[in-house]
């Protein structure tokens, strides 16, 4: 397997992703993100609501992470425009709108249910 | 229209012809969001119906976490194997490059196993899709997504075979990037599986 | 057995009805015709070949228009049988149930069935011409999307004489559209129908605005696009965020009605009230995705037919930008009434007045526009003067209902279904007949007639103003919608029949624009400038209709309206007279693919299999789905290339300097 860790030449310039280096990185973060909410859980550690605020905490940090160092969303082509990185921010958004919007709205309506 | 233009401002001028690799790898990423909405739809149904258990089990009843955990640390394994996969196929081995897709697949495939486990389970216990909203919503997010991943094995063997055939050139090296792109975005999309559906419905 | 058969028959095909006889009649003796005739002239070949494997954009959105056009005649001939209903106080014409599917089909034909695929196909033809590229970015998934939109356009219209149509309105409110209320085909044609052409409505999303964000010619930068390509990229914007949420809408109100589920359902813990907050998650951005285009194409044509740049580009941008952002924000006004609380209310209320602000800005842009403007009233200029009216009375109609208290009492009724088809028919159908009519030379090289033309458009808008007018009053009055008749007493007869009359105005009209399609083909003049109406922008640089290349030379740009600035530089003899020479290149194309309609047709099959639970039929074509895309995979097919010299003969006789 890979043993020149930075050498992370392609092709040409549009396929170079990421190096061993920052895939490790990313494994061993993603790991222990994954960890601490499962401690946190499984002993009852906390409260709910701190509980679930750790929870999001750890999830969103390791998409972040899975984002950076496996998916690469820094790379880019030439001097064109991130329309990677915009379209995931509009799509994040509007994921963000449909899930508490459809919480507000049916908060009333699932009473009795 | 004036033909002596600067075309400084635009990456290729090489009459129209556009990089494909370049294109697809970009519509893929879009088709990619769309899945992000597709989910987060599927979330928020899971988010209201799962308190609507109608008198049946709820997330705490019924999930069992060894199960989960092991799914978790699978998956998250297969996603870095399918990275090591691309770093491979940038150095130019097929070997090493199928070698790492053969790993990711059987990981993945281990990780179906224990889903349609946990499902069947499930099932036989007498908690199937019917039973509640809860139960409904819950078959139908994380079922989904353990289609997305079936889809996504199919696909590999496809890949894992063209390259054996055609050993890596422009095309199949656009693909490998593309699965590895939907591998890493499958593993993210569980771990907001994990935390909303598995870590509060049991804590 | 021959019992079961007759059982089976009688179950399988909708009977009883003279009406749907006549139409079973009328339907089977066209197709045999058109079999007969493609067998008699020998055309099978060369429709294979030429139109259903093509993955040239130009001929699939010819494929789209025409499509829209004859849903355009059914969801029609369903607006007028309803209005005929309606013209009598306690009329027999329909049954109530019958009056149900018929309002049912009316809606969802003329929303997905003739609204989309008929923008899609202005897309298709005008965006890579305008943006000075080859083809779209994914010209096989463009095809796909076709037969996808195609199939499942059949599949709904199948239930007119198979199994029953859907009768549950059309977004299909649960729990009326649930199994224990609906048992009938008739939903799950409306979900297998309206899914799999769902698919194909994301999958042109993807692939335009790949193409507008990638391949525009050299120097078109984001803000010297045209206007139309602006309306389309926010247009796809709106789709891919969008659609997702119809797709998963759609397939839990399946999953309830085949496999038992309870999303939605009124036991078990389902909640019918979660389905109407997703499906107008989809279905709000949904109405902007039609309306958009249309500001696109009124953008261009004003400009053109004013003979005047575009009054406050950047503004229109952002206004069009802020529509599409904003039309995530606005989707619970549909359901003021359904008990969300105040604050929730209140919140939707105003971010649905908000939309006016920047539709407004688009008003008065295109006013200005106008002002001072040389204006010529061809037909396309002459759809986009009605519309300016008819879309502000809409418009501040949509302001009313927006205040939600006041919507408690508009709610359901002929205030809200005037409303709509206000802003439907004078935006969105008047928009794309102002496109059709701009962009017809390009696609067929002739103008269509214009005294026809005329006649066409004075019958639609006189028909359109006095259908919808009353029906403001009638809602008024208390009327509301779906219902299949009413009474003497309730006073709502003489506004019913006018209402009617003006239905059937709309419908001569459209009977003169099919005999004005017919004549202008009849006696075309071919049009050998390329560019018929003076205009702005790179599609009229090239002959008419294009060539399959479409650009021979690859443009490159330096301002917003390149044609026009173009013409004003060589009118001031900047330009030379005559162009030197261009070097002609080799142009690499893609190959036909017949996976696409077969592909469509699987689903097809998969589609009707589940709409009977006939697993096996499903089971099929889902396999039938997977080996066309394992075959896809599998295929290396990359194209061909047309050489150099096959461009220049073609360049020159379409040009006419051979």
């Amino acid at each position: 397997m890979a043993n020149h860790s930075n050498h992370s030449h392609g092709h040409d310039e549009a396929h170079a992703h990421g190096s061993l280096k920052s895939y490790i990185i990313g494994f061993i973060l993603s790991i222990i993100l994954t960890i601490i909410p499962l401690v946190v859980v499984m002993n009852h550690m906390m409260d709910p609501i701190p509980t679930i605020f750790v929870i999001m905490i750890t999830a969103i940090l390791q998409f972040v992470v899975q984002l950076f160092f496996f998916m690469h969303v820094r790379e880019r082509q030439g001097n064109q425009p991130r329309w990677n990185v915009m379209a995931l921010i509009f799509g994040l958004a509007i994921v963000l709108v449909v899930v508490s919007g459809s919480i507000w709205i049916m908060t009333y309506n699932g009473v009795g249910y | 229209m004036a033909q002596a233009v600067s075309q400084n401002d635009h990456g290729h001028h090489d009459h129209g012809h556009h990089d494909p690799q370049e294109l697809k790898m970009l519509g893929f990423w879009i088709f990619l969001i769309t899945d992000v909405i597709l989910f987060g739809t599927l979330f928020a149904t899971y988010v209201v119906l799962h308190h609507n258990t109608a008198g049946g089990p709820s997330g705490a009843d019924i999930f069992e976490m060894p199960g989960v955990i092991a799914e978790t640390f699978i998956l998250l394994t297969s996603s870095f194997t399918s990275g090591l996969a691309v770093l491979a196929m940038n150095k130019g081995k097929v070997k090493q490059l199928i070698g790492w897709l053969v790993v990711t697949w059987i990981l993945g495939a281990a990780f179906i196993y224990l889903e349609v486990d946990e499902f069947a389970k499930l099932i036989h216990e007498g908690h199937g899709f019917s039973g509640s909203a809860f139960l409904s919503s819950f078959f139908t997010l994380v079922g989904t997504h353990g289609l997305h991943v079936s889809m996504g094995l199919g696909w590999m063997l496809l890949l894992i075979i063209q390259l054996s055939r055609r050993g890596i050139n422009d095309v199949t090296r656009g693909k490998i990037n593309v699965i590895s792109l939907y591998w890493h975005f499958l593993d993210a999309v569980w771990i907001f599986l994990l935390s909303v559906v598995y870590l509060m419905g049991v804590m | 057995m021959l019992e079961n058969i007759k059982q089976f028959a009688s179950e399988f095909f909708v009977t009883g009805d003279p009406l749907i006889y006549g139409a079973d009649v009328s339907i089977a003796l066209v197709t045999i015709a058109i079999f007969a005739g493609l067998t008699y002239f020998k055309k099978w070949k060369w429709l294979w070949r030429n139109w259903l494997t093509t993955v040239d954009h130009k001929k699939i959105g010819i494929m789209y228009i025409l499509a829209a056009i004859i849903m355009m005649f059914r969801g029609g001939v369903d607006a007028l049988m309803m209005r005929t209903q309606l013209a009598i106080p306690n009329f027999e014409f329909l049954h109530p149930e019958h009056y149900n599917q018929v309002f049912t089909t009316h809606g969802v034909v003329m929303i997905l069935f003739m609204a989309m695929p008929f923008m899609f196909g202005l897309f298709n033809v005008v965006v890579p011409l305008q943006i000075g590229a080859r083809d779209v970015a994914f010209p096989y998934l463009n095809s796909l999307s076709f037969w996808l939109f195609f199939l499942g356009a059949m599949l709904f219209n199948l239930s007119f004489v198979i199994g029953g149509s859907p009768d549950a309105g059309w977004l299909s409110y649960p729990p009326l559209s649930e199994l224990q209320f609906n048992p009938g085909p008739g939903q799950n044609f409306y979900i297998w129908g309206i899914q799999i052409s769902g698919i194909g409505s994301l999958a042109t999303g993807i692939n335009f605005l790949v193409t507008i964000i990638k391949m525009r010619a050299p120097g078109m930068t984001m803000m010297k696009m045209p206007m139309f390509t602006w309306s389309v990229f926010a247009t796809c914007v709106i789709i891919i965020f969008a659609f997702p949420i119809l797709t998963v809408t759609l397939a839990l109100l399946f999953l309830d009605r085949f496999a038992g589920g309870h999303f939605f359902t009124l036991d078990g813990g389902g909640n019918p009230m979660m389905y109407i907050n997703l499906i107008w998650m989809w279905g709000h951005p949904e109405v902007y995705i039609v309306i958009l285009p249309a500001f696109g194409i009124f953008s261009e044509v004003v400009s053109v037919f004013s003979r005047k740049k575009l009054f406050g580009y950047t503004s229109m941008v952002f206004a069009m930008m802020i529509i599409a952002f904003v039309s995530f924000f606005t989707w619970a006004h549909h359901f003021f009434t359904m008990g969300s609380g105040a604050d929730v209310n209140a919140f939707f209320a105003i971010s649905t007045m908000l939309i006016a602000i920047p539709t407004g800005v688009k008003i008065f842009n295109w006013l200005f526009t106008m002002y001072r403007g040389r204006i010529r009233f061809d037909l396309p200029m002459l759809w986009t003067v009605a519309f300016i009216p008819a879309f502000i009375v809409g418009g501040m109609t949509g302001v009313l209902l927006a205040v939600a208290p006041a919507d408690f009492q508009y709610h359901n009724s002929y205030f809200l279904i005037a409303h709509f088809h206000q802003v439907l028919i004078g935006g969105v159908v008047f928009g794309y007949f102002a496109g059709m009519y701009y962009w017809w030379p390009k696609m067929f090289g002739f103008k269509l007639n214009e005294t026809l033309g005329r006649w066409s458009f004075w019958f639609w808008n006189i028909g359109f103003y006095v259908c919808f007018m009353p029906q403001y009053l009638l809602g008024l009055m208390g009327m509301t919608r779906r219902v299949s008749t009413f009474d003497w007493d309730t006073g709502w007869g003489p506004l019913n029949v006018v209402s009617t009359v003006g239905a059937y105005l709309m419908g001569i009209a459209f009977i003169f624009q099919a005999i004005q399609i017919a004549y202008s083909f009849k006696y075309r003049e071919k049009d050998t400038t390329g560019d018929i109406w003076d205009a702005h922008t790179l599609e009229w640089t090239i002959p008419s209709p294009a060539p399959e290349y479409n650009f021979a030379i690859t443009p490159v740009v330096d301002s917003r309206d390149p044609l026009w600035v173009e013409k004003q530089r060589r009118a001031a003899g900047k330009l030379p007279k005559k162009d030197a020479k261009p070097k002609y290149e080799p142009i690499h194309m893609p190959s036909n693919s017949g996976i696409p309609i077969v592909f469509s047709t699987f689903f097809f099959i998969a589609g009707f299999g589940f709409t009977f639970h006939w697993v096996w039929m499903a089971v099929l074509g889902l396999a039938g789905v997977l080996a066309c895309l394992v075959a896809r995979s599998m295929n290396d097919d990359e194209g061909f290339y047309i050489p150099a010299e096959e461009v220049e003969k073609t360049e020159a006789s379409l040009r006419g300097t051979l």
